[in-house]
């Protein structure tokens, strides 16, 4: 408690005498506050954009365009038959307590993450594993149950990073891993402070300290930034507002791109009729939900892909905005005087976006009934309950266009042919078949028109002009600040 | 000297009016959003220029003060459907255990603090004008419910009503007969006040989203969408929160004026 | 005097007691699951199970029930389901927020609304009289969250006197914390004082046409030494017994205001409960804060016996 109140008097008096000296020192804005602090026992993505490479590292990392790169393994290699994964580890790695990470660490985070009563939210991450093992200090051989192309990619998630089995029980509230920031103070509901950790293996930061400050409310997110309370908001609420923070000097608009499709998911289970769902995506016009929900910020799409990436298909031209085919596919469906329900989680995109593609539903004789959710309720009604016709979400994590192959996802696509395609893509190694086999889901999910693909949600951040090293783009969802460091002052 | 009263009920008037016609007619359909049309400045077509979905913001004003005046009117109508009876019967069994246990029942409802359960039942019943209305509504019983009993309890030793009384006429025909005609002007009084009240209530749960949903208009949510907005477009948070301070300041305006011409006893405290 | 107050004491039982049920019985029905909530959109459902059977979330309504008011009654409010951290912590590092919040309110409250309500008595049916009544109309008109937007805007925003929200923290010092309640506190204490003057003016209107005022006037007291010596001291009851109102309403009230300037205070606690599901919280918040409205009305009613005499002899 005393260690946040010393902090944020420093930031208090930085912010009263105006910022302008030379700074070693962040305060990072968030719009959601983590439930806890342990990346392998939560999913809300606010536990990882504040941990992710700042507090905890894995195996392999992101780095800033995506690419996989060593992380706490300095080098691996793959066997012959693709089933043996050896990862040769950096020496001289201490956690933040101060003893020292091993292959008995790693051998022990991968078993505890994989285990029966492991409550890892992503445990498909480690599903295909075999056996762990560590003949010695410094090596660590995985054994897989089968060819896993993307095993390197599955390590550099925020859920499979390296944990101590001294401190395992106490990541939750009191972080410890082998980051270059190490934990300092949470005070709930308004913040949490990470200083250097100066015993980092790798090259030192060149902030001393950071501070993570939530601010739920897009309003007040809005003031804090241009009061200066905030140095950097990276996923700025208020895209309305980005116009405002463009013309002014003191501050830098950072656009980049999410692994978020944004989309209309549409429960299959309940609109059965692929008429219906291509009428329903015809109905939608694109441009003006971007414009109105996101203020002209993100791509449209027309299929579950990032366009950033380099297998990504244009498909929009096969759902392009026409009411009047939409009308006739509708009257062709028999599908008249139809009523669906519409639930929004909290985000600006979901709740605007959600008002406009209503109105442009009404437009095709398509009644709406819209219920704004909380988070947990709409995990709770329409993600894991399946009771719903029509939500809009972000599916923020990348590469994940796998998910349509699991019937009993909550929008409840069920097509053998799609589910063969991705099994064979999951054996296939060789990057042009991969290509192929990418492409041709998109095609097939976008020809089924199983949900109404909007656009790819865009990295909206607004940062103080002389905050270099933030990353531009969201590969994952983290805020590393590993490579952040202050502009010298005029 | 009512001067008070003509202000307050033309102010009054005016939003109840306009409310009255959004039900006929509204210069824009405000379901039909407009993109392309957004954020226009005040024009001829326009007359307060449009918000950010290019809704008309005169049409927007209009709606909201029909969703505002209906949440707040059902809300008095709670209030006094079950408090006033309520009031009576403790005021007729005055010192019994009947009486006892409708106040303290009042006492407790009183007890909690409103807002936070107002929102709790918001959000636990699910968002929506008519939780909004449940959630103000239960918390105007205890008011009528008390208004009632106070206003009651004197007249039940006047010489006419004890003459009822030995007459053999029961309570519950006294209290309807004899009594609620008496309390009415104090009624009428407290619920223009708590009508005032409910547009304060109504404003807030909107405000934070727990009010009427889209593509219902409300003037709390119109001030919550636009307040990001305040620094290029003020006007569209500006208005909305005008609105709500005129109709409030109309109604309890025509409240005072009220009570002062109505009850005589209380004249020389107010204007 | 004693059965009285035994009274009072046993029915203040009864109302916590029924509103520890209506509380608990409410929150039962709140959808969407927590764990679920913990876990994010792509958790296997064995690992919500597994969450939920450790946040103790299983068994029967009654038992946990019991389980909450027994903690309660020893001080142990609970563990947050969100945060893992004890309910108790969390309160006691938001009432230092949220107490000297309401507390600067009432303060400002009252410094505005006694002179501002003795101007308007003494000045009875003059000019001034007006302007206040009118003033104070406006005042209990505005919506507090609006008025505080718009306080935002002129002084963090545009003039950047103060910050935009946010607590430094006692330990930085008085000054900093009284500044970052400063706007909070005036944006919930400006209806607040309206309130107050127009009942402290009641009040003085009433007791100056007591005979005895009348009396101290006619032996050549002046108008306005009448109405501060004598007037205003009689009138104090009717004040205190709104404040005593208020202070409650203030600390509960705050809810809205402590969002608009992201204060981690006692109604944000709550309002982060309510949308993180985090049930135990919302639970013993509200009943913490229920048991502060009616214990403050309690001892505003045995004020009022004490202080005023004909009430003692009941």
């Amino acid at each position: 408690m005393t260690q946040t109140l010393k902090m944020s008097v420093a930031a208090f008096a930085l912010m009263a005498s105006g910022a302008w000296a030379a700074q070693d020192s962040i305060i990072i804005g968030m719009q959601l506050e983590p439930p806890n602090l342990d990346p392998t026992g939560g999913a809300a993505a606010a536990i990882d954009e504040v941990t992710y490479a700042n507090l905890f590292e894995g195996l392999t990392r992101f780095a800033s365009d995506g690419a996989v790169v060593p992380g706490l393994a300095q080098s691996w290699s793959v066997s012959e038959d693709g089933l043996t994964w050896t990862f040769d580890l950096r020496p001289g790695v201490i956690f933040h307590d101060g003893t020292a990470m091993d292959s008995a660490d790693v051998v022990f985070s991968l078993n505890r993450a994989r285990a029966e009563d492991s409550t890892n939210a992503q445990k498909a991450l480690f599903a295909g594993i075999a056996d762990v093992s560590a003949p010695d200090a410094s090596t660590v051989v995985i054994t897989l149950d089968a060819p896993n192309g993307n095993f390197a990619f599955n390590m550099a998630w925020g859920d499979a990073v390296i944990v101590a089995p001294e401190s395992v029980a106490t990541n939750a509230t009191q972080p410890v891993g082998t980051g270059p920031f190490r934990f300092v103070e949470w005070a709930k509901g308004d913040s949490v402070t990470l200083e250097r950790f100066d015993a980092y293996w790798g090259a030192a930061p060149a902030l001393t300290r950071a501070t993570f400050k939530f601010i739920s409310d897009p309003n007040a997110a809005f003031a804090a930034m241009m009061a200066g309370d905030v140095n950097a908001f990276p996923v700025f609420p208020a895209p309305e507002t980005l116009a405002n923070f463009d013309a002014d000097p003191r501050f830098s608009v950072i656009v980049g791109s999410t692994e978020g499709e944004t989309i209309l998911a549409m429960n299959n289970a309940n609109l059965t009729d692929v008429r219906v769902r291509k009428a329903i995506s015809h109905a939608i016009d694109r441009q003006a939900i971007i414009d109105g929900a996101m203020f002209g910020y993100g791509t449209p799409i027309g299929t579950h892909f990032a366009p950033h990436n380099p297998d990504y298909v244009d498909l929009t031209g096969g759902s392009a905005h026409d009411p009047d085919m939409a009308r006739a596919l509708l009257a062709e469906a028999g599908a008249t005087d139809l009523r669906l329900s519409m639930a929004l989680p909290p985000p600006s995109y979901a709740r605007r976006g959600g008002e406009i593609i209503a109105s442009q539903l009404r437009a095709v004789g398509i009644a709406t009934d819209i219920t704004n959710m909380e988070w947990a309720q709409w995990l709770e009604q329409v993600f894991r309950g399946k009771d719903f016709d029509l939500t809009i979400v972000s599916h923020t994590e990348p590469a994940d266009i796998n998910i349509y192959a699991r019937p009993d996802y909550y929008f409840q696509y069920d097509n053998a042919g799609f589910q063969a395609l991705i099994e064979t893509l999951g054996i296939t190694a060789d990057p042009d078949t991969r290509t192929t086999l990418l492409q041709d889901a998109q095609k097939m999910i976008a020809a089924d028109y199983v949900n109404g693909y909007l656009f790819q949600l865009a990295k909206t951040g607004v940062a103080d002009s002389r905050i270099e090293g933030l990353w531009q783009n969201a590969p994952t969802q983290a805020n590393d600040l590993t490579g952040v460091s202050w502009r010298a002052g005029p | 000297m009512r001067v008070s009263l003509v202000i307050g009920a033309m102010l009054s008037a005016v939003f109840v009016s306009l409310a009255a016609v959004s039900l006929l007619w509204l210069p824009y359909d405000i379901t039909v959003l407009d993109i392309a049309g957004r954020l226009h400045p005040p024009s001829a077509s326009h007359w307060l220029g449009t918000d950010h979905f290019g809704r008309d913001m005169v049409a927007m004003l209009m709606a909201g003060a029909r969703t505002s005046i209906a949440v707040a009117l059902v809300a008095v109508g709670i209030g006094i459907v079950f408090g006033v009876p309520l009031g009576l019967v403790a005021a007729a069994y005055r010192g019994t255990w009947l009486d006892e246990a409708i106040m303290r029942g009042n006492d407790l409802v009183f007890a909690f603090p409103s807002l936070v359960i107002a929102i709790l039942i918001t959000a636990v019943f699910g968002a929506s004008a008519v939780n909004a209305i449940l959630a103000i509504g239960i918390f105007n019983i205890p008011v009528f419910a008390r208004v009632a009993r106070g206003g009651a309890l004197p007249l039940w030793t006047l010489d006419y009503i004890l003459a009822a009384r030995v007459a053999g006429k029961g309570r519950a025909r006294i209290s309807a007969e004899h009594i609620l005609p008496n309390i009415a002007n104090l009624l009428i009084v407290q619920g223009t006040i708590q009508f005032s009240l409910g547009i304060l209530a109504e404003a807030a749960l909107s405000y934070v989203g727990l009010g009427a949903q889209p593509p219902m208009a409300s003037w709390g949510r119109m001030l919550a969408d636009a307040q990001t907005m305040i620094y290029t477009e003020p006007q569209l948070a500006i208005l909305p929160g005008m609105a709500i301070v005129l109709m409030v300041l109309g109604l309890n305006l025509m409240g005072d004026g009220l009570r002062d011409a109505l009850d005589p006893r209380l004249r020389k405290a107010g204007m | 005097m004693i059965r009285a107050l035994g009274r009072r004491a046993l029915s203040l039982l009864l109302a916590l007691i029924a509103a520890s049920v209506v509380i608990f019985v409410m929150l039962q029905a709140v959808p969407g699951d927590p764990a679920a909530f913990m876990l994010g959109m792509n958790a296997s459902e064995d690992a919500v199970a597994a969450l939920r059977a450790e946040l103790g979330l299983e068994g029967p309504l009654v038992v946990r029930y019991l389980a909450w008011i027994s903690g309660m009654l020893g001080g142990d409010f609970g563990t947050s389901y969100t945060y893992r951290v004890p309910v108790a912590e969390l309160v006691s590092e938001r009432i230092v927020v949220s107490a000297p919040l309401a507390v600067m309110a009432l303060v400002l409250s009252t410094v505005i609304a006694i002179p501002v309500g003795l101007i308007a008595a003494a000045r009875r049916g003059g000019v001034a009289d007006w302007g206040i009544m009118g003033g104070t109309q406006l005042g209990i008109a505005v919506p507090n969250f609006w008025f505080a937007m718009i306080l935002v805007l002129v002084f963090a925003v545009k003039l950047r006197w103060v910050s935009a929200g946010g607590f430094p923290g006692w330990d930085a010092g008085l000054w900093p914390g009284v500044r970052a309640l400063l706007l909070p506190a005036i944006a919930l204490a400006l209806p607040q004082a309206s309130i107050l003057a127009r009942v402290l003016r009641s009040a003085l209107l009433d007791t100056l046409d007591q005979d005895y005022i009348r009396t101290a006037r006619a032996k050549g007291l002046s108008r306005r030494a009448t109405v501060v010596r004598h007037a205003l001291r009689n009138a104090m009851i009717p004040v205190l017994t709104i404040l005593g109102l208020q202070f409650s309403f203030l600390l509960a009230g705050a809810i809205i205001i402590e969002n608009v300037f992201f204060l981690p205070g006692l109604g944000r606690l709550i309002f982060q409960g309510i949308t993180q599901r985090d049930l135990i919280v919302v639970q013993s918040v509200t009943m913490l804060l229920v048991f502060a409205v009616i214990l403050v009305t309690f001892l505003v009613d045995l004020a009022y016996t004490f202080a005023d005499p004909r009430l003692r002899r009941r």
